[in-house]
């Protein structure tokens, strides 16, 4: 085999100095499932969607540096067993009645759930207490969704240059707040067209009067599986942004 | 000046004091917190613009710490140790008789702000409990008379520092002293033998000692150094130019339930400690060092400060150390805040920085990028202490005690049931049935080695040795007799994690609340076998796909109790194939009331 | 021919949303009733469970006492027993109100709220009492299966029900499966 090549589940696959798994594994066409990771942005390995075993190890693709002879497994049933207990963390610890929810069908927590085959939730429900915000214009805060995945508090700082989104709390207490002197969207700086407005994979984050725009049945992973859209989407990103 | 611009003037003040530097914040927080038993929005604004951080920043580390609130506390605050051993002596009995006493409930503020009340996961004083706070300062072996005492100091708003000496009274408590407490080194006795032999066979000698970090995880000192001290230089990217700077941090957080043998190191050695953090800042060329103390140690830190003083009075910190050209170091302390999980170092690190304790990605390690992107060594109080015995006496007299793989003495904390509770030191190999015979326990259940985030063990293994290669520890050492319920030091422990997850990643900030639910519905006794599937599945998942060592140990009681007790479950299980996770007819009781009801039909059987 | 499995069905905290959808499956209900017989149902009438039932379906979350009581009695009479659609299997839409605390529902709806005459909480002994939460089903009884959607198509109604009846572990590909 040529220098930088690890394998993928059995599959050679060339990586670049400094890369993670992931990135070797985006360009290389190959889904490792993921929520909290964007190719425009840090990687920062809270999901735990991710993880793959690295020569016998669990890691999280998205933070750990690729290297020679590494050998990753990733579409084994252990490892999607795991991730169908994430969806499930996820699902109970939030309160995510998809029939209400604008985003369903376009959305990255339920598109794995259906891939991983999740057909209930496992743990008893959590049911916290969460506050909506729909104070902004265009641009609507519903955390009974919120994951975690930070991806809007990363986009604010690293794309947007505006720090609008924070993780505040601790543990189960964790929640997201705004950076305004109300603590309010609408006197924050977010705009519709940030990427921290767009970036979120649920619908905590969502774009006001659009929702319906695609009837339900016809949206990106009613009939598509996650991994295909991915591939498709990412790859070309990841090559765009880091060559 | 009005009343709200001189409170505003207080703010600017406790920044200024800081020089607005933003890794002090969580120093200023703490600080602002002492000032007006809570940290107002108005705080907030003002430290953020100051420091050039967002005001989101700065909340975020105000919720993260359990120390830091943003609600009104009382003018005294009190916190009893929630801790297992403390329970055991009865602190929830005397919650209740304090709070009955003062109207109020935990977790409140009383409405006329004098008072407000609360649970704290450990205060490091497990020997002596049952222990509190009030507003930050120890109390310990409290009772009902002294409860009694208290309550009316407060009701007469008596300030804590006019509240007689005694009830501040912590006492050492050492029991056993061996190899590091019973030669104690001179103060300087180790720096100037370094400087007499040069850093580089000091390096060997602690080498030659194998010594090994008594935090827990058991890393080879030296090798740890090592790789600090040949760290990466020019970093691409990184601002810096030329040779990076290096730092020490000695880990006081000892934050572990159970564990307080740091607590009598900082009390009666700090000289020690502080002197091993000099020579390891020797070899590793460190000009910069941080002591991470605990938030709950509060009281040990005018002292520390007094000798870091008389150090560098004595040319033993500062510039050119015992008059070495270029032999440059000085130590800050910094408090922490409430938060089991800075005690993980990167955890640590990120505090040190002002930020929110949650674990870095590794790799990169600390000894790679850590404190400010900077190769940082960080070690544990008991480790320093002894690199400066070693400094002082030789590696190879240090490499005679011990086992071949765990040199050396090991301070352990003792609490829970038994005669003489407090510090006993041993060489490692020692086993526990010695242990257990030297402090005096008797009809002992089980003992705890290495606090919740260790492991169970009993009867069958008491010849078992304390050891890195067969029972490690930090240094707690909770033993429990055949009166205990193992279950409800399960449950105990298990609340403790669901407390302390930083709540970075899924499966422990998740799981580890659904653990804790989990273990509650079993001591509740509506649980069946059925649910123990469930359990382990839990509990393994959490353990294997955590980010860090909090959420690597958070189901260890659960896994441990399950493979040594699992008698202790199936007593608990009800005979049925299914049982609902709550009271059924409980659930009715609003229904109930508001309908005036009370017929046959109006209940329902679990 | 064998003789014909024996299948029941019923709505607790639910809208009926499921049923249906069940009813979706069209024309191939007459194949159906060919493999299927229906026993204590609103499509039947029929009020109570036999002492043996092969199949359960059971729609809605636990919101009342009386609810309890009918789940209870599925499980007992059904082999396997089934969570149909979100509100059996999260609570649904009628789990919103596990955010407020039942005394604040019953207060506002009887006694506070808008355009009440004659303010009083019902209380008769025929009206169930309300739990102080909604809960999914499996929460009260072991469940086996679970078939997702608010609600289910039709067509995942079929499949699942036809895997059943073949003897085998029902699976639902890609596109089945839906959570709305
Ligand atoms: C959740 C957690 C808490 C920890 N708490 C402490 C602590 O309070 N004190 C400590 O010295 N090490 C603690 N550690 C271990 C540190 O991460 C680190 O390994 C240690 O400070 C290194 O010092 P040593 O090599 O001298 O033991 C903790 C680790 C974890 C995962
Ligand atoms: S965010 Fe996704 S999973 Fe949550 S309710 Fe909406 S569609 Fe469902
Ligand atoms: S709002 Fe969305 S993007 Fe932001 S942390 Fe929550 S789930 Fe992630
Ligand atoms: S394991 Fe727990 S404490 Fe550690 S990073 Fe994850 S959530 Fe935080
Ligand atoms: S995608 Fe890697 S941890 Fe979230
Ligand atoms: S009634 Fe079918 S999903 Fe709610």
């Amino acid at each position: 085999m040529s220098k930088n090549t690890l394998t993928i589940d059995g599959k050679p696959v060339q990586f670049k100095e400094g890369e993670t798994i992931m990135e070797a594994a985006t360009r290389a066409g190959i889904y490792i499932p993921h929520l909290c990771h964007d190719p425009e942005l840090e990687p920062q390995g809270n999901c735990k969607m991710c993880e793959v075993k690295v020569n016998g190890r669990n890691c999280s693709a998205c933070t750990f540096p690729a290297a020679e002879g590494q050998k990753v497994l990733n579409n084994t049933k252990e490892l999607n067993e795991n991730r169908r207990i994430i969806v499930q963390m996820l699902f109970v610890e939030g309160n995510h009645l998809c029939p209400g929810c604008e985003k369903s069908g376009n959305c990255k927590l339920q598109a794995i759930a259906y891939s991983v085959g999740m057909m209930d939730y496992r743990f008893p429900l959590i049911y916290p207490k969460r506050e909506m915000d729909s104070s902004h214009p265009d641009i609507l805060l519903d955390r009974n969704r919120c994951i975690f995945c930070e991806m809007c508090v990363r986009a604010g700082r690293e794309v947007d240059g505006k720090d609008v989104f924070a993780i505040s709390g601790r543990g189960i207490g964790n929640h997201l707040i705004v950076n305004s002197p109300s603590g309010l969207l609408k006197d924050s700086q977010l705009e519709v067209t940030d990427k921290a407005a767009n970036v979120c994979p649920v619908g905590a984050i969502i774009i006001k009067r659009h929702g319906f725009e695609i009837p339900i049945g016809q949206r990106i992973y009613d009939n598509k599986q996650i991994g295909e859209v991915s591939v498709a989407t990412e790859k070309v990103l990841e090559e765009k942004i880091h060559g | 000046m009005t009343w709200s611009e001189s409170k505003q003037e207080k703010v600017l003040t406790i920044v200024c004091k800081h020089e607005k530097r933003q890794t002090r914040l969580l120093q200023i927080l703490r600080e602002v917190q002492e000032e007006f038993h809570c940290v107002p929005r108005y705080a907030i604004e003002i430290v953020a613009a100051e420091l050039g951080l967002s005001r989101t920043k700065v909340e975020g580390v105000v919720q993260f710490y359990s120390l830091l609130s943003l609600e009104q506390q009382g003018r005294f605050h009190i916190l009893f140790s929630d801790s297992i051993t403390d329970q055991f002596q009865g602190s929830r009995k005397l919650m209740d008789y304090m709070s009955a006493k003062l109207g109020v409930k935990p977790g409140q503020t009383r409405s006329d702000g004098k008072v407000s009340l609360g649970f704290t996961s450990c205060t490091g004083l497990c020997d002596q409990g049952p222990a509190g706070l009030v507003n930050g300062h120890w109390i310990s072996r409290l009772n009902e008379s002294q409860i009694d005492r208290i309550v009316d100091m407060v009701e007469r708003e008596v300030p804590v520092s006019s509240w007689p000496l005694e009830f501040f009274h912590v006492e050492d408590n050492i029991q056993i002293p061996g190899l590091l407490l019973q030669s104690p080194i001179e103060q300087g006795e180790a720096l100037k033998q370094s400087v007499r032999q040069g850093f580089d066979e000091i390096f060997i000698e602690v080498t030659r000692s194998g010594l090994r970090g008594r935090g827990g995880a058991g890393f080879e000192a030296a090798w740890k150094w090592r790789f600090c001290a040949e760290g990466p230089e020019d970093y691409s990217g990184l601002s810096l130019v030329g040779r990076n700077e290096r730092y020490v941090v000695c880990n006081a957080d000892e934050g572990e339930p159970g564990t307080f043998k740091d607590r009598i190191l900082l009390n009666s050695n700090a000289h020690q400690v502080i002197e091993g953090m000099t020579v390891c800042a020797g070899v590793v060329g460190a000009k910069q060092g941080f002591i991470y103390l605990r938030g709950e140690y509060y009281r040990l830190r005018p002292k520390l400060e007094a000798i870091l003083a008389n150090r560098r009075a004595n040319n033993l910190l500062g510039k050119s150390i015992l008059g070495r050209n270029g032999f440059d170091f000085d130590i800050e302390i910094h408090m922490g805040a409430g938060a089991y999980v800075c005690g993980e170092e990167s955890a640590l690190i990120e505090s040190l920085e002002g930020k929110r304790g949650v674990p870095r990605v590794r790799p990169p390690y600390p000894i790679d990028r850590g404190y400010l992107d900077q190769p940082t060594v960080v070690n544990n109080v008991e480790t320093f202490a002894a690199v400066a015995a070693i400094a002082a006496y030789g590696g190879a007299w240090f490499a005679t005690h011990g086992t071949e793989k765990s040199k050396g003495s090991k301070i352990i904390s003792i609490s829970g049931d038994c005669e003489r509770p407090g510090i006993y030191e041993y060489d490692f190999g020692i086993s526990i049935a010695e242990i257990l015979m030297d402090c005096g326990a008797e009809n002992t259940l089980a003992v705890q080695v290495g606090g919740p985030s260790g492991g169970v063990i009993s009867g069958k293994e008491y010849h078992r040795k304390l050891a890195f290669e067969d029972l490690g520890t930090g240094g707690s050492f909770m033993i429990f007799n055949k009166k205990r319920d193992i279950l409800e030091i399960v449950r105990n422990f298990t609340h403790f994690f669901a407390h302390e997850s930083c709540g970075f990643c899924t499966p422990c900030r998740v799981g580890t609340t659904l653990l804790k639910n989990q273990v509650d519905k079993i001591c509740d006794g509506h649980s069946t076998a059925l649910d123990l599937v469930g359990l382990t599945s839990l509990a393994k998942f959490i353990k294997t796909a955590s980010h860090c060592g909090l959420g690597q140990s958070a189901a260890n009681p659960v896994l441990g109790s399950l493979s040594h007790f699992p008698q202790a479950y199936k007593d608990r299980f009800k005979d049925v194939v299914f049982e609902p996770g709550f009271d059924l007819d409980e659930s009715l009781e609003t229904a109930r009331q508001m309908s005036l009801r009370d017929d046959p039909w109006a209940h329902l059987e679990q | 021919m064998a003789e014909k499995l024996k299948i029941a069905t019923t709505s607790l905290g639910g809208c009926f949303g499921c049923h249906m959808s069940f009813l979706d499956i069209d024309e191939r209900i007459v194949d159906l009733v060919d493999i299927f017989q229906f026993d204590r149902s609103p499509l039947t009438d029929i009020k109570h469970c036999s002492e043996y039932v092969d199949v359960g379906l059971i729609e809605g979350g636990v919101c009342n006492s009386e609810n309890v009581h009918t789940l209870r009695e599925f499980r007992k009479s059904c082999k396997v027993l089934v969570a149909v659609g979100a509100c059996a299997i999260n609570g649904g839409l009628p789990a919103m109100r596990n955010f407020v605390p039942l005394e604040e529902c019953l207060a506002e709806s009887y006694l506070t709220g808008e355009g009440i005459v004659n303010p009083q909480i019902p209380s008769d002994v025929e009206l169930p009492l309300l739990l102080d939460k909604v809960h999914p089903i499996h929460e009260l009884v072991k469940v086996d299966y679970f078939l997702p959607g608010c609600p289910p198509s039709g067509n995942a109604f079929w499949r699942f029900l036809t895997d059943l009846a073949a003897g085998q572990t029902p699976t639902l590909p890609y596109g089945l499966v839906h959570y709305d």
